[in-house]
């Protein structure tokens, strides 16, 4: 089927935002964005009004007839409609779900991953070995009203009765939906095939029980997509269906619509295995932080529910201390008023920095949230424990220690930040230095940004069943996300090690565009941009004594490297990063890295650092 | 002309207020429509299922799942008291018998033979939902709540701590400016809601909730201080569940800043009347904000309403409070909104408001504003 024009929304819990993706000279580029605020809620409740306002203001920039009144036009007629419409829905507070798994370290693990790969937020982990007394199992499940559960446990032919007692643990607490008081809860089996007929007696009649394949049938295996794909088809035909207006929009799309992480992921995971290669992914948003990665070819993603950069900004706060965000602050400040103002913040989510001093701090605020979730993302995206792993994807690969985290920041290759503070930041080397400094990448690291949060819409286009659809929509997806979607940044060059003051840690001879070579000496302790456009860049890397910069201690690289709307970094501050916890030198070395790349040029003259 | 869409909190005289009183469960409607109700009188009751016990009478008897049903001395569906032996082994010629005896007052509900578990519910927990304000009955939800209408006085606050409460208005300070301090918070003022200035200090509002104040509204509070009140430092901004006796709304936000001339001088002119406040406050998508209601009754009321709903946005001439710093608590007029977006300081480009602050015209982000919606 030939595409020459794609409609896609994503309908976020405050903004709907719809692009339009053409087929202009042989190629897939996005043409308009719109947006228009989301209508879940009263007094509107019907999400199709929000997705109109947005598709009209496509329709007005475009200059085309998309809308006949209140339909999108599809199939295109002529110059009018498009060829299809997709969605993807974070609206209401999104996907909620609760798990539940025998052992908390193995299917309870198992099952939360599928759960947080389908784009659901795990609101709690139930297992028969968390420590909970039965009756605070229940106390808990009744407090929580999940969209969805997913149960799990057992491997297939191993014992039935953990498993089953955690299905009697549901059956007495007798849970029922967020939404909709006149239905029963969804429940997903997934566990031990052979307590299949006990799990239907149990649950059967009190809840909406659907069977699925085990999520972890033997013991050295994780079979999620079953489970995954069954949490699609329910959020479809369960949650989507409570929620105000999802009918009709169901009605309209050509392709099921996806939860918005769902195909943030399923975008990521598509992009690391076409390059192949490691990627991290953020997306902070006001109450939550998402992180996706890909290493090693396993595909994980966490969200940290309450670190967020509005909604849940003072939560930042009482993680971390007020002692972590200031020492991102390049100047003095008075701390109980800033926590004052931060908590205005987060009464008054919608406010934006207006002076140079609010931006250095939500900035600041920015990297301990992002800093944070990466921990746990850390903690999470691990190897099967207590095996020799093999999961999901067959293809060979390196073995390692069993419940090892995956992350290897010196494995990664390509970072994306998105939300809000990262997409939006006036200046981009400001993007860079929250996703450098958050993240400490090691080695060589490209960075990017997506522009205007459209790997969502991209996403649902990347995962497409229908045969008829499936390879243009994904084709038009990697074209628009590698074109249009993401900024390019630049790439981080890190060196892992630690030194004594002025010593040099890295030395770097780029051959620029243009074939001029430039040779850059970096000490320890300093940063340097080079201005550099996103265009290979043929580079001789050299550690300084006891450094890694990826082949091995004091071993040298001959690579290519890319550029970016901010060029190339070269962070001397040595892996682990050390900040002084001696103020004054603190705020010295704050501003000499902020000058370096020139974050904020105006702080000087705002009588700031 | 300029139009923008700003969320604002109501101010308002005279409205209808509707409140919707629902169980968490379905049960029954006591009242029905047209009825007047007052803030105490139960309107809806239902009976949350008991809390539930599990006793692995398996492992207790050291015998199987299989066998439990058999040394079960209470079947399913019988009622036991604390104490009571519930299931026995049958022992070795007579002796050596052992027991599990039931660990609360409740039904057997479910005998399990695979694994041995015994539930036991207890007995139901009776829920009653009250009026909260007087009111005329607008509508029964069957056999889940109803709607209650009043008009009057309605006032949403930024945020609030502590969920419903109702008492006298009793304003305590002469200017918004002012602070309520611990001296003037006196005994003869418990059970009133009561309405300061500025700012509450944590100490003043300690002394409020030991003289059993049923509510304070006040500009500001320290958000440092709330750790002491709740026990926990506050992430999101979810309440309403603790359980203090006393209601905090703050009507401006964290800090000392006076409260908003309309506010105050609304709740002023209806000092002594009765109120009713929630400072029950959700800042997520469905944002609650806690809230302040004063029936009037038909003499009181001098029939000019407003649509509680109406949220008009922003236009040349509206009246416009801005909500972060620098100018953080100023009130000021909408005089002119660009449409093209300007560079702020923090090189952020963003759609503003030209505001008139005390006859200095100022740039603001319009997302830095909050429309003060009155009547």
């Amino acid at each position: 089927m030939e595409l020459r024009s794609i409609l896609a929304t994503d309908c976020g819990s405050t903004t709907t935002k719809a692009i339009l993706i053409e087929k202009i000279d042989g190629e897939y580029r996005l043409a308009i964005r719109g947006e228009a605020p989301t209508t879940v809620e009263a007094p509107f409740e019907d999400v199709t009004k929000g997705v109109l306002n947005a598709v009209m203001e496509v329709e007005e920039l475009a200059g085309r007839k998309l809308l006949d009144g209140d339909q999108i036009i599809t199939p295109r007629k002529g110059d009018e409609g498009v060829d299809v419409y997709f969605s993807t829905s974070s609206a209401g507070g999104g996907l909620q779900m609760m798990v539940a798994g025998v052992v908390k370290g193995m299917t309870g693990e198992s099952a939360e991953r599928a759960a947080l790969g389908a784009g659901s937020i795990v609101m709690d982990v139930l297992a028969s070995n968390d420590g909970r007394k039965p009756h605070e199992k229940i106390t808990r499940i009744r407090q929580l009203r999940p969209d969805m559960i997913l149960l799990s446990g057992g491997i297939d032919g191993g014992t039935t009765k953990h498993v089953v007692e955690l299905a009697e643990i549901l059956a007495a607490a007798n849970p029922k939906p967020r939404l909709g008081q006149n239905f029963k809860l969804p429940v997903i089996y997934a566990g031990n095939k052979n307590a299949t007929d006990k799990i239907i007696e149990t649950l059967g009649k009190i809840t909406d029980l659907d069977i699925t394949e085990n999520i972890r049938p033997v013991l050295e295996r994780e079979n999620l997509k079953p489970s995954r794909d069954k949490i699609h088809d329910l959020f479809m035909e369960h949650v989507m269906q409570q929620a105000p207006g999802y009918k009709k929009l169901m009605s309209w799309t050509d392709a099921p619509i996806m939860p918005t992480p769902g195909a943030v992921g399923a975008l990521i995971e598509m992009v690391a295995e076409k390059e192949n290669i490691s990627v991290v992914g953020v997306d902070i948003g006001g109450a939550t932080t998402d992180i996706f990665s890909v290493f090693q070819k396993q595909f994980n993603r966490t969200v940290s529910a309450n670190l967020g950069m509005s909604y849940s900004i003072c939560n930042v706060l009482a993680e971390t201390g007020l002692k972590n965000v200031l020492r991102w602050v390049p100047f003095d400040i008075d701390e109980k008023e800033l926590t004052n103002r931060i908590g205005n913040k987060m009464i008054r989510p919608t406010t934006v920095p207006q002076s140079l001093e609010e931006l250095i701090i939500e900035q600041a605020i920015a990297r301990e949230a992002l800093r944070l979730s990466f921990i746990q993302h850390k903690s999470f995206a691990v190897n099967l424990k207590g095996v020799q792993k093999e999961r999901t994807i067959s293809d060979a690969f390196e073995q390692t220690d069993s419940g090892e985290s995956l992350v290897d920041m010196m494995e990664l290759d390509l970072m994306v930040g998105s939300g809000g503070v990262l997409s939006h930041a006036p200046r981009r080397q400001q993007s860079a230095r929250m996703l450098i400094d958050s993240f400490l990448p090691e080695g060589i690291t490209q960075l990017a940004v997506d522009s205007i949060f459209m790997m969502p819409q991209l996403g649902v286009m990347a995962n497409i069943e229908n045969e008829d659809l499936a390879e243009v929509a994904r084709k038009a997806a990697i074209e628009v996300f590698e074109k249009d979607c993401l900024i390019r940044l630049g790439t981080c060059l890190a060196p892992v090690g630690t030194s004594k003051s002025g010593a040099t840690v890295l030395t770097a001879e780029l051959m620029l565009p243009g074939g001029a070579t430039e040779r850059y000496k970096i000490k320890f302790g300093e940063i340097i941009r080079i201005k550099a456009p996103y265009e290979p860049i043929k580079a001789k890397l050299t550690p300084g004594k006891g450094m890694n910069i990826g082949a091995g201690k004091n071993e040298s690289i001959e690579t290519t490297i890319y550029g970016g709307v901010v060029g190339i970094i070269l962070d001397g501050r040595g892996r682990p990063m050390k900040i002084p916890t001696d103020p004054q030198q603190r705020i010295s070395d704050l501003t000499k890295w902020s000058e370096a790349v020139q974050e904020y040029p105006a702080m000087q003259d705002q009588g700031l650092g | 002309m300029a139009h923008s869409y700003t969320p604002g909190l109501k101010v308002l005289q005279e409205t209808i207020i509707d409140k919707e009183r629902r169980l968490p469960l379905k049960g029954t409607v006591t009242v029905e429509k047209g009825q007047s109700v007052t803030p105490d009188d139960i309107v809806a009751k239902t009976e949350l299922p008991g809390n539930v016990q599990m006793v692995n009478v398996a492992n207790q008897l050291n015998i199987d799942a299989i066998d439990v049903s058999e040394a079960m001395i209470a079947k399913e569906g019988t009622l036991v008291s604390k104490d009571e032996m519930i299931a026995e082994t049958k022992g070795l010629f007579g002796f050596f018998k052992s027991n599990v005896t039931a660990p609360v007052d409740g039904t057997i509900e479910v005998i399990s033979d695979t694994t041995g578990q015994v539930v036991i519910r207890e007995a139901p927990i009776p829920v009653e939902i009250d009026a909260y304000m007087q009111g005329i009955i607008k509508d029964v939800i069957p056999e889940e709540g109803v709607i209650i209408e009043s008009e009057g006085v309605f006032i949403q606050g930024i945020f609030g701590i502590g969920g419903e409460s109702r008492g006298d208005l009793a304003v305590i300070v002469d200017n918004r400016e002012d602070e309520i301090t611990e001296d003037i918070i006196t005994p003869e003022l418990a059970g009133k809601i009561i309405v300061g200035g500025s700012f509450i200090s944590l100490s003043a509002f300690k002394k409020a909730i030991q003289m059993k104040i049923a509510g304070v509204v006040v500009g500001g509070f320290n958000y440092y201080d709330l750790e002491d009140i709740l026990g926990y430092i506050l992430g999101v901004a979810i309440t309403g569940s603790e359980n203090l006796g006393t209601s905090l709304i703050l009507t401006e936000g964290y800090g000392k800043i006076r409260m908003g001339r309309r506010t105050f001088e609304l709740l002023k002119r209806h000092h002594g009347k009765f109120a009713s406040v929630n400072g029950s406050t959700q800042i997520r998508a469905g944002v609650i904000r806690p809230e302040i209601v004063i029936p009037l009754s038909k003499d009181q009321l001098k029939g000019e309403h407003k649509d509680a709903d109406a949220s008009e946005g922003i236009q040349a001439g509206s009246l416009v409070r801005v909500i972060r710093a620098p100018y953080f608590g100023r009130m000021g007029t909408v005089i002119d909104l660009p449409s093209e977006l300007r560079k702020m300081e923090s090189e952020t480009m963003v759609r503003i408001a030209i505001i008139e602050i005390q006859g200095e015209n100022v740039e603001i982000p319009r997302a830095n504003l909050e429309m003060i919606e009155t009547d």
